[in-house]
Protein backbone atom coordinates (compact mmCIF):
# COMPACT_ATOMS: atom_id res chain seq x y z
CA UNK A 1 0.00 0.00 0.00
CA UNK A 2 1.79 3.03 -1.33
CA UNK A 3 0.21 6.39 -0.73
CA UNK A 4 2.01 7.81 -4.07
CA UNK A 5 -0.06 4.96 -6.08
CA UNK A 6 -3.05 6.87 -4.85
CA UNK A 7 -2.33 10.84 -4.37
CA UNK A 8 -0.43 10.73 -7.75
CA UNK A 9 0.50 14.36 -9.14
CA UNK A 10 -2.74 14.28 -11.63
CA UNK A 11 -4.74 13.44 -8.62
CA UNK A 12 -2.96 16.20 -6.46
CA UNK A 13 -3.07 18.45 -9.63
CA UNK A 14 -6.41 18.13 -9.98
CA UNK A 15 -7.83 18.30 -6.62
CA UNK A 16 -5.92 22.28 -5.66
CA UNK A 17 -7.57 23.01 -9.40
CA UNK A 18 -10.42 21.27 -10.11
CA UNK A 19 -11.33 21.78 -13.98
CA UNK A 20 -14.81 22.58 -14.63
CA UNK A 21 -15.76 23.71 -11.59
CA UNK A 22 -18.75 25.44 -10.91
CA UNK A 23 -22.52 25.42 -12.03
CA UNK A 24 -24.54 25.64 -15.51
CA UNK A 25 -27.39 27.93 -15.09
CA UNK A 26 -31.09 25.95 -16.25
CA UNK A 27 -29.04 22.98 -16.63
CA UNK A 28 -30.81 20.37 -19.14
CA UNK A 29 -29.78 17.44 -16.32
CA UNK A 30 -28.49 18.14 -12.32
CA UNK A 31 -28.04 15.77 -9.85
CA UNK A 32 -26.48 15.99 -6.37
CA UNK A 33 -24.75 13.21 -4.84
CA UNK A 34 -23.71 12.06 -1.08
CA UNK A 35 -21.18 9.95 0.65
CA UNK A 36 -22.69 9.88 4.17
CA UNK A 37 -19.67 8.38 5.77
CA UNK A 38 -17.35 10.73 5.09
CA UNK A 39 -19.96 14.02 4.37
CA UNK A 40 -18.61 14.34 0.46
CA UNK A 41 -21.10 16.19 -1.28
CA UNK A 42 -20.89 17.05 -4.85
CA UNK A 43 -23.64 18.28 -7.93
CA UNK A 44 -23.18 17.47 -11.46
CA UNK A 45 -24.88 19.82 -14.31
CA UNK A 46 -25.12 19.02 -17.92
CA UNK A 47 -26.16 20.73 -20.77
CA UNK A 48 -26.57 18.36 -23.76
CA UNK A 49 -26.97 18.77 -27.57
CA UNK A 50 -29.07 15.78 -28.11
CA UNK A 51 -27.19 12.99 -26.76
CA UNK A 52 -24.16 14.43 -26.41
CA UNK A 53 -23.10 15.88 -22.98
CA UNK A 54 -21.97 19.73 -24.81
CA UNK A 55 -21.28 20.82 -20.98
CA UNK A 56 -20.36 19.82 -18.14
CA UNK A 57 -19.84 21.31 -14.82
CA UNK A 58 -19.40 19.98 -11.04
CA UNK A 59 -19.53 21.78 -7.50
CA UNK A 60 -18.80 20.24 -3.99
CA UNK A 61 -17.24 19.49 -1.36
CA UNK A 62 -14.79 16.23 -1.04
CA UNK A 63 -11.39 14.51 -0.49
CA UNK A 64 -8.85 14.96 -2.54
CA UNK A 65 -10.46 11.48 -4.50
CA UNK A 66 -13.58 12.48 -5.27
CA UNK A 67 -12.59 16.33 -6.42
CA UNK A 68 -10.16 14.87 -8.59
CA UNK A 69 -12.31 11.84 -9.72
CA UNK A 70 -15.02 14.42 -10.34
CA UNK A 71 -12.49 17.36 -12.34
CA UNK A 72 -10.98 14.46 -14.24
CA UNK A 73 -14.48 12.73 -15.19
CA UNK A 74 -15.40 16.00 -16.69
CA UNK A 75 -12.42 16.10 -18.69
CA UNK A 76 -13.27 12.97 -19.87
CA UNK A 77 -16.79 13.21 -20.36
CA UNK A 78 -17.41 16.53 -22.44
CA UNK A 79 -18.36 16.09 -26.18
CA UNK A 80 -19.05 12.58 -25.41
CA UNK A 81 -22.74 11.55 -26.11
CA UNK A 82 -24.86 9.12 -23.59
CA UNK A 83 -23.65 5.84 -24.93
CA UNK A 84 -19.86 6.32 -25.20
CA UNK A 85 -20.26 7.67 -21.78
CA UNK A 86 -21.85 4.66 -20.09
CA UNK A 87 -18.95 2.43 -21.77
CA UNK A 88 -16.50 4.84 -20.44
CA UNK A 89 -18.31 4.50 -16.62
CA UNK A 90 -18.10 0.72 -17.22
CA UNK A 91 -14.02 1.15 -17.96
CA UNK A 92 -13.37 3.56 -14.78
CA UNK A 93 -15.51 1.18 -12.55
CA UNK A 94 -13.37 -2.07 -13.79
CA UNK A 95 -10.21 0.24 -13.25
CA UNK A 96 -11.70 0.98 -9.56
CA UNK A 97 -12.94 -1.98 -8.27
CA UNK A 98 -10.78 -4.79 -10.03
CA UNK A 99 -7.28 -5.79 -8.80
CA UNK A 100 -6.22 -8.02 -11.66
CA UNK A 101 -7.41 -5.82 -14.50
CA UNK A 102 -4.68 -5.32 -17.60
CA UNK A 103 -4.05 -1.85 -17.66
CA UNK A 104 -6.63 0.21 -19.64
CA UNK A 105 -4.22 2.61 -22.10
CA UNK A 106 -7.40 4.23 -23.93
CA UNK A 107 -8.20 5.80 -20.47
CA UNK A 108 -5.63 8.33 -20.61
CA UNK A 109 -5.58 10.85 -17.20
CA UNK A 110 -8.20 8.70 -15.75
CA UNK A 111 -5.82 5.68 -15.47
CA UNK A 112 -4.22 8.06 -12.68
CA UNK A 113 -7.44 6.66 -10.32
CA UNK A 114 -5.93 3.05 -10.11
CA UNK A 115 -4.44 3.61 -7.11
CA UNK A 116 -7.50 3.63 -5.60
CA UNK A 117 -8.20 0.03 -5.71
CA UNK A 118 -5.76 -0.48 -3.14
CA UNK A 119 -7.99 1.45 -0.86
CA UNK A 120 -11.22 -0.36 -0.54
CA UNK A 121 -12.73 2.00 1.43
CA UNK A 122 -11.81 5.21 -0.77
CA UNK A 123 -13.51 3.33 -3.89
CA UNK A 124 -16.86 5.17 -3.15
CA UNK A 125 -15.16 8.38 -3.11
CA UNK A 126 -13.98 7.89 -6.89
CA UNK A 127 -17.01 6.66 -7.93
CA UNK A 128 -19.67 9.30 -6.76
CA UNK A 129 -18.91 11.78 -9.38
CA UNK A 130 -19.69 9.07 -12.14
CA UNK A 131 -22.85 7.59 -10.27
CA UNK A 132 -23.79 11.68 -10.03
CA UNK A 133 -23.51 12.23 -13.77
CA UNK A 134 -25.33 8.95 -14.60
CA UNK A 135 -28.33 10.26 -12.32
CA UNK A 136 -28.16 13.37 -13.61
CA UNK A 137 -28.56 11.73 -17.45
CA UNK A 138 -31.01 9.54 -16.84
CA UNK A 139 -33.68 11.44 -14.36
CA UNK A 140 -32.74 15.21 -15.16
CA UNK A 141 -32.72 15.31 -11.33
CA UNK A 142 -31.95 13.18 -8.93
CA UNK A 143 -30.59 13.09 -5.66
CA UNK A 144 -28.29 10.15 -5.06
CA UNK A 145 -26.39 8.48 -1.84
CA UNK A 146 -23.58 6.05 -1.57
CA UNK A 147 -25.13 4.37 1.24
CA UNK B 1 -11.90 13.35 35.34
CA UNK B 2 -9.41 14.00 32.46
CA UNK B 3 -9.28 17.55 33.48
CA UNK B 4 -7.85 17.28 37.06
CA UNK B 5 -4.51 15.31 36.55
CA UNK B 6 -3.24 15.48 40.36
CA UNK B 7 -2.56 12.13 42.30
CA UNK B 8 -1.85 11.27 45.75
CA UNK B 9 1.68 11.40 46.15
CA UNK B 10 1.97 7.26 47.23
CA UNK B 11 0.11 6.49 43.78
CA UNK B 12 2.09 4.14 42.13
CA UNK B 13 3.67 5.06 39.22
CA UNK B 14 0.77 4.42 35.88
CA UNK B 15 2.58 1.16 34.57
CA UNK B 16 1.66 2.47 30.64
CA UNK B 17 3.81 -1.14 28.69
CA UNK B 18 2.14 -3.25 31.42
CA UNK B 19 -1.23 -1.89 30.75
CA UNK B 20 -0.81 -2.85 26.93
CA UNK B 21 0.52 -6.17 27.33
CA UNK B 22 -3.43 -6.87 28.66
CA UNK B 23 -4.52 -6.05 25.05
CA UNK B 24 -3.33 -8.17 22.65
CA UNK B 25 -4.33 -6.86 19.81
CA UNK B 26 -2.38 -3.88 20.09
CA UNK B 27 0.59 -5.81 18.85
CA UNK B 28 -1.16 -5.91 15.32
CA UNK B 29 0.63 -4.59 12.57
CA UNK B 30 -1.41 -2.29 10.15
CA UNK B 31 0.50 -1.61 6.26
CA UNK B 32 3.75 -2.61 8.04
CA UNK B 33 3.60 -0.37 10.89
CA UNK B 34 2.65 -0.77 14.28
CA UNK B 35 -0.71 -0.36 15.53
CA UNK B 36 -1.09 3.17 17.09
CA UNK B 37 -5.01 3.08 18.41
CA UNK B 38 -6.32 6.47 18.79
CA UNK B 39 -9.97 5.60 18.51
CA UNK B 40 -10.85 4.29 21.55
CA UNK B 41 -14.16 7.41 21.49
CA UNK B 42 -15.26 5.45 18.78
CA UNK B 43 -14.71 2.19 20.57
CA UNK B 44 -12.20 1.26 23.41
CA UNK B 45 -10.01 -2.07 22.98
CA UNK B 46 -10.75 -5.44 25.40
CA UNK B 47 -8.16 -6.21 27.89
CA UNK B 48 -7.24 -10.68 28.19
CA UNK B 49 -8.92 -10.05 31.07
CA UNK B 50 -12.79 -9.29 29.28
CA UNK B 51 -12.21 -11.69 27.09
CA UNK B 52 -11.08 -14.85 29.29
CA UNK B 53 -14.04 -13.84 31.56
CA UNK B 54 -16.63 -13.90 28.26
CA UNK B 55 -14.49 -17.04 26.98
CA UNK B 56 -15.22 -18.52 30.60
CA UNK B 57 -18.32 -17.96 30.86
CA UNK B 58 -19.55 -19.52 27.01
CA UNK B 59 -16.96 -22.16 27.81
CA UNK B 60 -18.41 -23.41 31.45
CA UNK B 61 -21.64 -21.47 32.20
CA UNK B 62 -23.72 -20.63 29.56
CA UNK B 63 -27.77 -21.11 29.58
CA UNK B 64 -30.36 -19.10 29.54
CA UNK B 65 -31.13 -16.75 32.85
CA UNK B 66 -34.14 -16.85 35.08
CA UNK B 67 -35.78 -20.06 33.62
CA UNK B 68 -34.41 -23.35 34.79
CA UNK B 69 -33.68 -25.23 37.89
CA UNK B 70 -30.36 -26.95 36.30
CA UNK B 71 -27.47 -26.29 37.23
CA UNK B 72 -26.00 -23.79 34.37
CA UNK B 73 -29.24 -22.08 33.82
CA UNK B 74 -28.54 -21.61 37.84
CA UNK B 75 -24.73 -20.43 36.97
CA UNK B 76 -25.71 -18.13 33.79
CA UNK B 77 -28.16 -16.47 36.93
CA UNK B 78 -25.65 -16.11 39.19
CA UNK B 79 -23.33 -14.43 36.79
CA UNK B 80 -25.49 -12.21 34.61
CA UNK B 81 -27.81 -10.56 38.60
CA UNK B 82 -24.02 -10.47 39.67
CA UNK B 83 -22.72 -8.89 36.91
CA UNK B 84 -25.49 -6.14 37.70
CA UNK B 85 -24.82 -5.95 41.21
CA UNK B 86 -21.12 -4.76 40.03
CA UNK B 87 -22.69 -2.19 37.66
CA UNK B 88 -24.45 -1.04 40.49
CA UNK B 89 -21.53 -0.40 42.71
CA UNK B 90 -19.47 0.83 39.56
CA UNK B 91 -22.03 3.90 39.16
CA UNK B 92 -23.34 3.46 43.11
CA UNK B 93 -26.86 3.24 42.01
CA UNK B 94 -28.86 2.81 45.30
CA UNK B 95 -30.58 -0.43 44.29
CA UNK B 96 -30.21 -3.22 41.41
CA UNK B 97 -33.51 -2.23 40.49
CA UNK B 98 -32.57 1.26 39.16
CA UNK B 99 -29.75 -1.15 36.51
CA UNK B 100 -31.80 -2.22 33.13
CA UNK B 101 -28.89 -3.38 30.03
CA UNK B 102 -29.36 -2.39 27.60
CA UNK B 103 -28.33 -2.80 23.79
CA UNK B 104 -26.20 0.55 24.69
CA UNK B 105 -26.45 3.90 24.65
CA UNK B 106 -28.73 4.36 22.20
CA UNK B 107 -31.01 1.80 23.01
CA UNK B 108 -31.34 3.51 26.54
CA UNK B 109 -32.28 6.62 25.48
CA UNK B 110 -34.62 5.01 23.26
CA UNK B 111 -36.17 3.68 25.86
CA UNK B 112 -36.17 6.48 27.59
CA UNK B 113 -37.70 8.54 25.18
CA UNK B 114 -40.45 5.64 24.12
CA UNK B 115 -41.41 4.20 27.66
CA UNK B 116 -41.10 7.33 29.76
CA UNK B 117 -41.20 11.08 27.50
CA UNK B 118 -43.68 9.72 24.73
CA UNK B 119 -46.00 8.98 27.50
CA UNK B 120 -46.27 11.97 29.40
CA UNK B 121 -44.91 15.00 27.21
CA UNK B 122 -47.99 17.55 25.57
CA UNK B 123 -47.56 19.40 23.03
CA UNK B 124 -46.43 22.70 25.36
CA UNK B 125 -44.18 20.52 27.01
CA UNK B 126 -40.38 21.15 26.01
CA UNK B 127 -37.18 18.55 25.88
CA UNK B 128 -33.75 20.70 26.28
CA UNK B 129 -30.88 19.83 24.51
CA UNK B 130 -27.17 21.16 23.72
CA UNK B 131 -25.65 22.13 20.63
CA UNK B 132 -22.68 19.63 21.22
CA UNK B 133 -25.29 16.11 21.53
CA UNK B 134 -24.52 12.68 19.43
CA UNK B 135 -27.16 11.89 16.98
CA UNK B 136 -28.01 9.92 19.93
CA UNK B 137 -29.51 12.19 22.33
CA UNK B 138 -30.93 13.94 19.58
CA UNK B 139 -33.19 12.00 17.61
CA UNK B 140 -34.87 9.74 20.03
CA UNK B 141 -36.14 13.15 20.93
CA UNK B 142 -37.07 14.36 17.84
CA UNK B 143 -39.07 11.20 17.11
CA UNK B 144 -40.78 11.76 20.66
CA UNK B 145 -41.46 15.33 19.31
CA UNK B 146 -43.07 13.74 16.22
CA UNK B 147 -45.21 11.79 18.54
CA UNK B 148 -46.73 14.40 21.05
CA UNK B 149 -46.09 17.45 19.11
CA UNK B 150 -43.88 18.94 22.06
CA UNK B 151 -40.78 20.73 21.21
CA UNK B 152 -37.38 20.29 21.01
CA UNK B 153 -34.84 23.48 22.73
CA UNK B 154 -31.31 23.76 21.65
CA UNK B 155 -28.77 25.46 24.58
CA UNK B 156 -25.82 26.81 22.10
CA UNK B 157 -22.25 26.27 22.84
CA UNK B 158 -19.45 28.34 21.90
CA UNK B 159 -16.47 28.61 19.73
CA UNK B 160 -14.26 27.07 22.41
CA UNK B 161 -17.35 23.95 22.36
CA UNK B 162 -18.28 24.65 25.45
CA UNK B 163 -21.95 24.93 26.61
CA UNK B 164 -23.42 28.46 27.06
CA UNK B 165 -24.36 27.82 30.44
CA UNK B 166 -26.38 31.07 30.50
CA UNK B 167 -28.10 30.55 27.20
CA UNK B 168 -29.31 27.00 28.79
CA UNK B 169 -30.56 28.93 31.99
CA UNK B 170 -32.70 31.30 29.76
CA UNK B 171 -34.44 27.71 28.15
CA UNK B 172 -35.24 25.99 31.28
CA UNK B 173 -38.60 27.26 31.54
CA UNK B 174 -42.17 26.07 33.31
CA UNK B 175 -42.81 23.99 29.95
CA UNK B 176 -38.64 22.28 30.34
CA UNK B 177 -39.66 18.63 31.23
CA UNK B 178 -36.66 16.89 30.52
CA UNK B 179 -33.09 18.35 29.94
CA UNK B 180 -30.74 15.25 28.08
CA UNK B 181 -27.41 16.36 27.99
CA UNK B 182 -24.40 14.61 27.33
CA UNK B 183 -21.33 14.37 29.92
CA UNK B 184 -18.41 14.57 27.86
CA UNK B 185 -18.76 15.59 24.40
CA UNK B 186 -17.49 12.69 21.47
CA UNK B 187 -16.82 14.95 19.00
CA UNK B 188 -14.91 18.15 21.00
CA UNK B 189 -14.04 16.24 24.41
CA UNK B 190 -15.70 19.09 26.24
CA UNK B 191 -16.94 17.85 29.79
CA UNK B 192 -20.20 19.45 30.50
CA UNK B 193 -20.99 21.04 34.35
CA UNK B 194 -23.64 17.98 34.52
CA UNK B 195 -23.97 18.99 38.47
CA UNK B 196 -24.70 22.92 37.40
CA UNK B 197 -27.16 21.76 34.69
CA UNK B 198 -28.62 19.11 36.93
CA UNK B 199 -29.37 21.33 39.74
CA UNK B 200 -30.74 24.35 37.47
CA UNK B 201 -32.81 21.95 35.75
CA UNK B 202 -34.09 20.25 39.03
CA UNK B 203 -35.06 23.42 40.09
CA UNK B 204 -36.78 24.64 37.21
CA UNK B 205 -38.76 21.32 37.82
CA UNK B 206 -37.12 19.00 34.87
CA UNK B 207 -36.09 15.86 34.86
CA UNK B 208 -32.64 14.85 33.59
CA UNK B 209 -30.95 12.21 31.48
CA UNK B 210 -27.19 12.44 31.18
CA UNK B 211 -25.65 10.49 27.88
CA UNK B 212 -22.60 9.25 29.90
CA UNK B 213 -20.87 6.52 26.85
CA UNK B 214 -18.11 9.32 26.90
CA UNK B 215 -17.86 9.89 30.55
CA UNK B 216 -17.73 6.74 32.45
CA UNK B 217 -14.25 5.65 30.79
CA UNK B 218 -12.39 8.64 31.78
CA UNK B 219 -14.25 9.53 35.25
CA UNK B 220 -15.63 8.18 38.57
CA UNK B 221 -19.31 8.35 38.08
CA UNK B 222 -21.48 8.77 41.26
CA UNK B 223 -25.38 9.07 39.88
CA UNK B 224 -26.25 9.42 43.05
CA UNK B 225 -24.25 12.25 43.84
CA UNK B 226 -25.11 13.84 40.66
CA UNK B 227 -28.52 13.76 41.41
CA UNK B 228 -28.79 12.33 37.66
CA UNK B 229 -32.80 10.77 37.25
CA UNK B 230 -31.36 8.90 34.10
CA UNK B 231 -27.93 8.20 33.00
CA UNK B 232 -27.03 5.79 30.19
CA UNK B 233 -23.44 4.61 28.82
CA UNK B 234 -22.44 1.74 26.65
CA UNK B 235 -20.05 -1.11 27.36
CA UNK B 236 -17.92 -0.60 24.36
CA UNK B 237 -16.08 2.31 25.36
CA UNK B 238 -15.73 1.07 28.48
CA UNK B 239 -13.15 -1.61 27.35
CA UNK B 240 -16.28 -4.15 27.46
CA UNK B 241 -17.91 -5.80 24.75
CA UNK B 242 -20.23 -3.93 22.16
CA UNK B 243 -23.79 -4.72 22.28
CA UNK B 244 -24.25 -4.14 26.11
CA UNK B 245 -24.99 -0.89 27.59
CA UNK B 246 -26.95 0.34 30.70
CA UNK B 247 -29.68 2.75 31.57
CA UNK B 248 -29.81 3.90 35.01
CA UNK B 249 -32.85 5.41 36.06
CA UNK B 250 -34.12 5.73 39.65
CA UNK B 251 -36.34 3.46 41.11
CA UNK B 252 -39.63 5.76 41.39
CA UNK B 253 -39.39 6.69 37.80
CA UNK B 254 -38.51 3.50 36.60
CA UNK B 255 -41.64 2.08 38.19
CA UNK B 256 -44.39 4.29 37.30
CA UNK B 257 -42.78 3.71 33.48
CA UNK B 258 -44.71 1.24 31.32
CA UNK B 259 -43.07 -1.64 29.54
CA UNK B 260 -41.64 -0.71 26.30
CA UNK B 261 -40.96 -4.05 24.71
CA UNK B 262 -43.04 -7.44 25.31
CA UNK B 263 -41.88 -10.71 25.55
CA UNK B 264 -40.37 -13.03 27.98
CA UNK B 265 -39.07 -12.07 31.31
CA UNK B 266 -40.84 -9.40 31.58
CA UNK B 267 -44.05 -10.33 32.74
CA UNK B 268 -45.06 -12.23 35.85
CA UNK B 269 -48.05 -14.17 34.54
CA UNK B 270 -49.47 -14.36 30.94
CA UNK B 271 -53.30 -15.57 29.91
CA UNK B 272 -55.04 -14.00 27.03
CA UNK B 273 -57.13 -11.76 29.50
CA UNK B 274 -54.63 -10.23 31.36
CA UNK B 275 -50.80 -10.22 32.00
CA UNK B 276 -49.06 -8.71 34.48
CA UNK B 277 -45.60 -7.13 34.33
CA UNK B 278 -42.53 -8.19 36.17
CA UNK B 279 -40.53 -6.25 38.87
CA UNK B 280 -38.01 -3.46 38.20
CA UNK B 281 -35.32 -4.19 36.59
CA UNK B 282 -36.70 -7.06 34.25
CA UNK B 283 -39.52 -5.16 33.52
CA UNK B 284 -37.64 -3.51 30.85
CA UNK B 285 -35.88 -6.23 30.06
CA UNK B 286 -37.91 -8.54 27.27
CA UNK B 287 -36.12 -11.65 25.48
CA UNK B 288 -33.13 -13.69 26.24
CA UNK B 289 -30.97 -10.58 27.49
CA UNK B 290 -26.47 -10.81 26.37
CA UNK B 291 -25.61 -12.44 28.96
CA UNK B 292 -22.10 -12.65 28.01
CA UNK B 293 -22.05 -8.79 27.19
CA UNK B 294 -23.30 -8.44 30.73
CA UNK B 295 -20.14 -10.47 31.86
CA UNK B 296 -17.85 -9.06 29.89
CA UNK B 297 -18.87 -5.53 31.02
CA UNK B 298 -18.31 -6.75 34.97
CA UNK B 299 -15.11 -8.04 33.96
CA UNK B 300 -13.95 -4.74 32.14
CA UNK B 301 -15.25 -2.35 35.17
CA UNK B 302 -13.27 -4.99 37.69
CA UNK B 303 -10.27 -4.42 35.03
CA UNK B 304 -10.93 -0.23 35.02
CA UNK B 305 -11.27 -0.40 38.90
CA UNK B 306 -7.95 -2.66 39.06
CA UNK B 307 -5.87 0.37 37.30
CA UNK B 308 -7.91 3.00 39.27
CA UNK B 309 -10.09 5.19 37.24
CA UNK B 310 -8.00 8.06 38.39
CA UNK B 311 -4.75 6.95 37.28
CA UNK B 312 -6.38 6.56 34.08
CA UNK B 313 -7.62 9.70 33.42
CA UNK B 314 -4.80 11.24 34.69
CA UNK B 315 -2.61 9.40 32.52
CA UNK B 316 -5.20 10.35 29.63
CA UNK B 317 -4.59 14.09 30.56
CA UNK B 318 -0.99 14.13 30.14
CA UNK B 319 -1.31 12.47 26.43
CA UNK B 320 -4.37 15.57 26.11
CA UNK B 321 -1.95 17.89 27.21
CA UNK B 322 1.18 16.88 25.14
CA UNK B 323 -0.90 16.18 22.23
CA UNK B 324 -2.18 19.48 22.47
CA UNK B 325 1.23 20.87 22.68
CA UNK B 326 2.63 18.88 19.35
CA UNK B 327 -0.85 19.46 17.28
CA UNK B 328 -0.20 23.49 17.65
CA UNK B 329 3.03 23.19 16.35
CA UNK B 330 2.52 21.77 13.15
CA UNK B 331 1.36 24.87 10.44
CA UNK B 332 -2.28 24.28 9.16
CA UNK B 333 -3.22 22.64 12.09
CA UNK B 334 -6.84 23.49 13.61
CA UNK B 335 -7.96 22.07 16.66
CA UNK B 336 -11.98 21.85 16.72
CA UNK B 337 -13.03 21.84 20.43
CA UNK B 338 -10.32 23.64 22.94
CA UNK B 339 -12.73 23.90 26.15
CA UNK B 340 -10.82 24.70 29.56
CA UNK B 341 -12.05 20.97 30.90
CA UNK B 342 -11.62 18.79 28.11
CA UNK B 343 -12.00 14.75 27.95
CA UNK B 344 -8.64 12.72 25.97
CA UNK B 345 -10.31 13.92 22.72
CA UNK B 346 -8.25 15.92 19.92
CA UNK B 347 -10.68 16.76 16.94
CA UNK B 348 -8.99 18.34 14.25
CA UNK B 349 -8.81 19.60 10.56
CA UNK B 350 -5.69 20.42 8.48
CA UNK B 351 -5.21 23.14 5.82
CA UNK B 352 -5.51 21.37 2.31
CA UNK B 353 -6.27 18.33 3.63
CA UNK B 354 -9.38 16.56 3.37
CA UNK B 355 -9.98 15.02 6.94
CA UNK B 356 -10.88 11.52 4.95
CA UNK B 357 -7.38 12.18 3.08
CA UNK B 358 -5.96 13.03 6.23
CA UNK B 359 -7.15 9.35 7.70
CA UNK B 360 -5.85 7.24 4.70
CA UNK B 361 -2.75 8.93 5.06
CA UNK B 362 -2.39 8.20 8.57
CA UNK B 363 -4.03 4.34 8.14
CA UNK B 364 -0.90 4.09 5.85
CA UNK B 365 1.34 4.41 8.79
CA UNK B 366 -0.52 2.58 11.33
CA UNK B 367 -2.34 5.43 12.85
CA UNK B 368 -6.19 4.82 13.80
CA UNK B 369 -7.54 7.89 14.16
CA UNK B 370 -11.71 8.54 13.31
CA UNK B 371 -12.48 10.39 10.32
CA UNK B 372 -16.20 11.67 9.28
CA UNK B 373 -18.71 13.38 11.00
CA UNK B 374 -18.50 11.52 14.54
CA UNK B 375 -22.64 10.91 14.44
CA UNK B 376 -22.61 14.90 15.05
CA UNK B 377 -23.26 16.64 12.33
CA UNK B 378 -25.15 19.88 13.73
CA UNK B 379 -21.27 19.98 15.77
CA UNK B 380 -19.86 19.96 12.46
CA UNK B 381 -22.07 22.34 10.91
CA UNK B 382 -21.48 25.03 13.39
CA UNK B 383 -17.70 24.69 13.17
CA UNK B 384 -18.08 24.86 9.46
CA UNK B 385 -16.27 21.89 8.79
CA UNK B 386 -17.96 18.73 6.40
CA UNK B 387 -15.45 16.62 9.17
CA UNK B 388 -12.56 16.83 11.51
CA UNK B 389 -10.11 14.00 12.11
CA UNK B 390 -10.22 12.60 15.66
CA UNK B 391 -8.02 11.36 18.20
CA UNK B 392 -8.91 9.92 21.41
CA UNK B 393 -6.56 8.22 24.00
CA UNK B 394 -7.33 5.64 26.27
CA UNK B 395 -5.56 3.62 29.49
CA UNK B 396 -2.85 1.99 26.83
CA UNK B 397 -1.68 5.27 24.68
CA UNK B 398 1.78 6.14 25.54
CA UNK B 399 3.90 9.52 24.27
CA UNK B 400 5.53 7.16 21.67
CA UNK B 401 2.14 6.97 20.26
CA UNK B 402 1.39 10.97 20.19
CA UNK B 403 5.28 11.46 18.26
CA UNK B 404 3.57 8.61 15.85
CA UNK B 405 0.76 10.75 15.21
CA UNK B 406 2.66 13.74 15.01
CA UNK B 407 5.20 12.11 12.10
CA UNK B 408 1.86 11.08 10.34
CA UNK B 409 0.77 14.03 9.88
CA UNK B 410 3.72 15.59 8.93
CA UNK B 411 4.03 13.31 6.11
CA UNK B 412 0.02 14.27 5.22
CA UNK B 413 1.49 17.45 4.81
CA UNK B 414 4.44 16.23 2.56
CA UNK B 415 1.91 14.07 0.27
CA UNK B 416 -0.13 17.19 0.00
CA UNK B 417 2.41 19.89 -0.19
Amino acid sequence: MDLKDLYRDVILDHNRRPRNFGRIEAPDGRADGHNPLCGDQLSVFVRLAGERVEDIRFEGKGCAISTASASLMTEAVKGKDRAAIRELFERVHTLLTQADAPPDIGLGKLAALSGVREFPVRVKCASLCWHTLNAALEHGNATISTE
Amino acid sequence: MAANPSRAPSAPAYDVERVRRDFPILNTMVNGHPLVYLDSAASAQRPLQVLRAVENYETHSHANVHRGVHALSQAATAAYEGARERVRRFINAGSTREIIFTRGTTEAINLVAQAWARNRLKADDEILITALEHHANIVPWQMVCEQTGCKLKVAPINRRGELEFDALLKLLGPRTRLVAVAHVSNALGTILPVERIIAAAHAAGALVLIDGAQAVPHARVDVRALGADFYTFSGHKLYGPTGIGVLYGRDELLSAMPPWQGGGDMILTVSFEKTTYNELPWKFEAGTPNISGVVGLAAAMDYVESLGIEAIAAHEARLLELATAELARIPGIELIGTAAHKAAVLSFTMKGVHPHDLGTILDAQGVAVRTGHHCAMPVMTFFGVPATARASFGCYNTQGEVAALVSALGKAREVFG
